[in-house]
């Protein structure tokens, strides 16, 4: 087809999908609404801008505040159902009706609501100017040196969800735990059993499925290769990409399950059961891998950490949620036999696992062996889905995905302290609650919502974590006060459809050298940057944005170190103005003294102006009326003492 | 716009065949058709954008371990995995399943005050409702029936009654309880309703359990992404469940 002629096919499309949209239907799915507020419990903000946006696929109604809106890339055609179901006779008759010959080509959002988790997109990772977004369908990869510009380089198929990715060096890293997926990455599936096989309920060993971490040769962005594929018992849900600060050679992987365990006929040595009657069941554990940098094909898995085990009796069930919210008030434990995620912070030697019941902090110095050294559990928390540390390693945010994230869960009447972030303070190893965090804007009944992935924002001077909420869209918390983190920033969609929940929203949303990327869900990839408020200057904003990585992998936390740059200076001076930290008339001769040798280029005399600070910041910092000002305030002098431009 | 939103749901679940619908639609009331247009007006932007892209995308399908990576023409669309005979009937035997079980806890209401039955009995009845919508959804969109037409090929828990059963069912799926217990929970009240309630409930559970497995143990069956992540739930959620039930009735679990 020609591209006029293509357009006009699109512009018909489009022209008839909306005719069905307006289409009067008698079918309404009765979504169910909320169960009343329990007592004494908070919902969410029902006058919030957010809570009646108008519904859409591609042309939802938005609401953002602090945020700007790039662009949004659909999802891939390769990721689009193709003309398969388009055959159905009906179809082609009635388009026929309609003047419309070639049915190719179906109305994309028509197709989304057929294919939603197969096609879902999932998890993101990052490495120079490449985006990597996995998919229950594979990986596609991104070209984002020019940000608002972004380009689709490779779509790369390889089903089996989730397709959570991570990137090492030249090495791309998937985590497969559907029954789809093949050694081969064909999307082919397995045949169906004969009606025989069937009757008999036999076994379906497959001697080319493929269910556990994936790794890729991406030297060549364009042509990945698969160099290797470790099988585990139960999937990769997710997994945790682990360095070791002590040797380069060897990378780790740890590898979160939480589907059924496969049979031994398919994999030697998988089993099920409780502990009691299996002590070597595959539940009960995670798998760690390591990846030999220059030789991923000898990847294997080196050891099975009974990570919930009970050190005084051995029992391998050590752990439970303490009785939850999820049982309605049934207060009866249920035992913890899975990490949904784990993070970790290799430079402190800590890892942070949300572990379905529980949250659970391990030592990692050791990254083949880690060991458990505390567990949480919450009354409010139905289960642990992921954490990530404060850059400080003195905080911890643990999510809880409180219905799977298939459900809505931001409505009017649920509870603001159920799915919500929980913030901890971390102390000797300890973990101690400080708050809860809940997106605060009241959701529709055909949103689902629910807290998900997101990363730290590198402002100094500040706690700042942009987080994904499904759709719910994306919210940025400030947690700089464990017990009292706020929302200084959003963006919001309406829901994709009014009275049905269609999978969607955001899965994801991380901050990468300068902008945040959302990860769609049904829609495609989001891309953002900051816009100043009262609540984050501009100042700050540069200041973030001048920490650039090579790599980022959300799961696998390195400190955000910032230079001695005068931007971050005035990020600072900026922050302790709004805490009234400092007079205003030190305010104004700080940043005029800053300007002018920004304009100098730091000339010797203004070099010495901003060094007859330091001493009275330095004395500031010491005399601070809490922690955070006196970090700035000392931060501030360092700078000032040697500046950079 | 405002008013007029995107209900896909409406086509997607309108009885007759939506093309159909929309068809007859747009020929009987050609005043929406302006409204159709001002639709496409705002939609042109979209359309505009995608034709800007250039080069294309390359699209590779990796080998296994060590073999090499197909370049797939730029023409490749998505195929969903093949839906398994078996991962109907998965569904539509949890449906008739999951009935039994808002029927079980429909009869709490009038035959027991035990507070924690009634807690539990509403989570099921509303979790198990929820997802009879799911199913029902799955399979339409699928184009099938939702309940079956012929013997599911698993494991029968027998008791198979000639005489027309109240609930209307006529097939048992593993776990359900025969019309002889149903008939025994209905004359029960006040503890000994209890005890009968969570006996039956956790076989009933079990049996979820025996169809999920039997579902991942069938060849081809278990590869829908969304019929993955139910069943996956179904076990974690009934699994929990039942341990929960134990512990109420005392049993070690």
């Amino acid at each position: 087809m020609s591209q006029l002629s293509i357009n006009t096919f699109r512009f018909i499309s489009v022209l008839f999908l909306f005719c069905l949209l307006l289409t009067a239907g008698t079918f309404a799915q009765n979504l169910e609404p909320a169960p009343k507020l329990p007592a004494g419990m908070k919902g969410s903000n029902v006058s919030d801008p957010r809570a009646n946006l108008k519904p859409g696929l591609y042309d939802a109604g938005e609401a953002m505040l602090g945020m700007r809106h790039l662009t949004l890339l659909q999802k891939p055609e390769a990721f689009q159902l193709g003309s398969d179901d388009a055959d159905n006779p009906r179809v082609q008759e009635t388009l026929g009706q309609l003047g419309i010959g070639d049915t190719s080509k179906m109305p994309k959002p028509f197709q989304l609501v057929f294919a939603q988790l197969a096609f879902a997109n999932s998890d993101l990772a990052f490495q120079g100017n490449h985006l990597f977004q996995g998919n229950f369908y594979g990986v596609n990869i991104y070209d984002i040196s020019n940000p608002a510009k972004t380009k689709l380089v490779t779509s790369m198929l390889c089903p089996g969800g989730q397709g959570d990715v991570s990137v090492y060096k030249n090495l791309l890293f998937m985590s497969v735990e559907m029954p789809n997926g093949r050694l081969d990455c064909g999307q082919q599936g397995f045949p169906a059993a004969t009606g025989q096989e069937n009757a008999q309920g036999l076994p379906a060993a497959q001697k080319d499925r493929f269910r556990g971490v994936r790794i890729f040769d991406i030297s060549n962005i364009e042509n990945p290769k698969q160099v290797a594929a470790v099988q585990t018992c139960r999937g990769s849900h997710t997994h945790t990409l682990v360095t070791d600060p002590k040797d380069n050679k060897n990378v780790y992987i740890y590898v979160s399950g939480t589907s059924f365990v496969r049979q031994s006929e398919e994999l030697a040595g998988c089993s099920d059961g409780m502990p009691a009657e299996n002590p070597n069941t595959a539940l009960f554990r995670i798998d760690v891998i390591k990846v030999p940098v220059a030789e991923p094909q000898k990847s294997q898995i080196v050891s099975s950490p009974r990570v919930f085990i009970d050190p005084r009796t051995g029992a391998l069930n050590g752990l439970n949620n303490g009785g939850s919210h999820s049982n309605n008030g049934l207060s009866r434990p249920s035992d913890t036999d899975q990490c949904h995620d784990i993070t970790v912070y290799s430079e402190i030697g800590l890892a942070a696992g949300a572990c379905s019941g529980n949250g659970i902090l391990l030592d990692i110095k050791d990254p083949a062996n880690p060991k458990r050294v505390d567990a949480v559990n919450d009354p409010n928390y139905a289960y642990w889905h992921s954490a990530s540390f404060s850059n400080d390693g003195k905080k911890v945010v643990f999510t809880d995905e409180w219905g799977g994230g298939m459900g809505a869960r931001c409505r009017a009447n649920d509870p603001n302290v159920w799915g919500a972030n929980a913030v901890f303070n971390l102390t000797g190893n300890k973990l101690n609650f400080a708050s809860y965090y809940k997106l605060p804007a009241a959701q529709g009944d055909s949103e689902n919502c629910v807290a998900h992935n997101g990363s730290l924002i590198p402002v100094p001077g500040r706690d700042l974590k942009v987080q994904a909420w499904y759709q719910g869209g994306i919210s940025v918390m400030d947690f700089t006060d464990a017990s009292n983190p706020f929302e200084i920033a959003y963006f919001d969609r309406g829901p994709i459809d009014p009275k049905m929940l269609i999978l969607g929203g955001d899965w994801s949303a991380y901050w990468y050298n300068g902008h945040i990327y959302g990860s769609e869900i049904a829609r495609g990839l989001d891309i953002f940057e900051l816009v100043p408020t009262n609540a984050l200057s501009q100042n700050e904003i540069d200041a973030a944005r001048s920490v650039k990585v090579s790599e980022f992998n959300v799961q696998n936390q390195e400190r955000i170190v910032w230079g001695k740059n005068l931007v971050v200076a005035k990020a600072y001076v900026d922050q302790l103005e709004r805490s009234q930290a400092l007079t205003s008339s030190q305010i104004a001769d700080i940043r005029k003294s800053i300007q002018n040798a920004e304009n100098s280029k730091l000339k010797k005399d203004d070099r010495k102006k901003l060094k007859s600070f330091v001493s009275s910041l330095m004395k500031g910092s010491e005399t601070a009326k809490n922690a955070t000002d006196s970090q700035r305030l000392k931060g501030l002098a360092e700078i000032m003492e040697n500046p950079v431009l | 716009m405002s008013d007029r939103n995107t209900p896909l749901s409406k086509f997607i679940y309108s009885d007759k065949f939506p093309f159909e619908v929309a068809f007859k639609f747009i020929i009987s009331k050609g005043g929406f058709l302006s409204v159709c247009f001002f639709s496409i007006l705002l939609t042109l932007p979209i359309y505009a954008q995608q034709s800007e892209k250039s080069p294309p995308p390359v699209i590779v399908q990796p080998g296994a371990p060590g073999q090499a990576t197909k370049v797939l023409p730029p023409s490749t669309r998505a195929t969903l995995p093949p839906i398994a005979p078996k991962d109907v009937e998965f569904m539509q035997g949890m449906i008739m399943h999951h009935a039994q079980a808002v029927e079980m806890t429909a009869l709490i209401e009038a035959r027991t005050e035990n507070k924690n039955i009634r807690l539990l009995g509403a989570r099921i009845s509303q979790s198990q409702s929820d997802e009879m919508n799911f199913m029902k959804r799955w399979l339409g969109n699928r184009g099938q029936d939702v309940s079956m037409s012929k013997m599911p090929g698993m494991d029968m828990s027998g008791h198979h009654s000639s005489k027309h059963h109240s609930s209307g069912h006529q097939m048992m799926m593993p776990g359900m309880l025969t019309e002889e217990q149903m008939e025994a929970l209905k004359n029960a009240k006040g503890a000994e309703f209890d005890k009968l309630f969570l006996k039956g409930m956790i076989q009933h559970h079990k049996g979820a359990l025996v169809m999920v497995n039997d579902l991942f143990d069938t060849a081809g069956a278990g590869q829908d992404a969304e019929l993955f992540n139910f069943a996956t739930d179904v076990d974690s959620g009934q699994t929990a469940e039942i341990k929960i039930m134990q512990n109420m009735l005392g049993e070690k679990p």
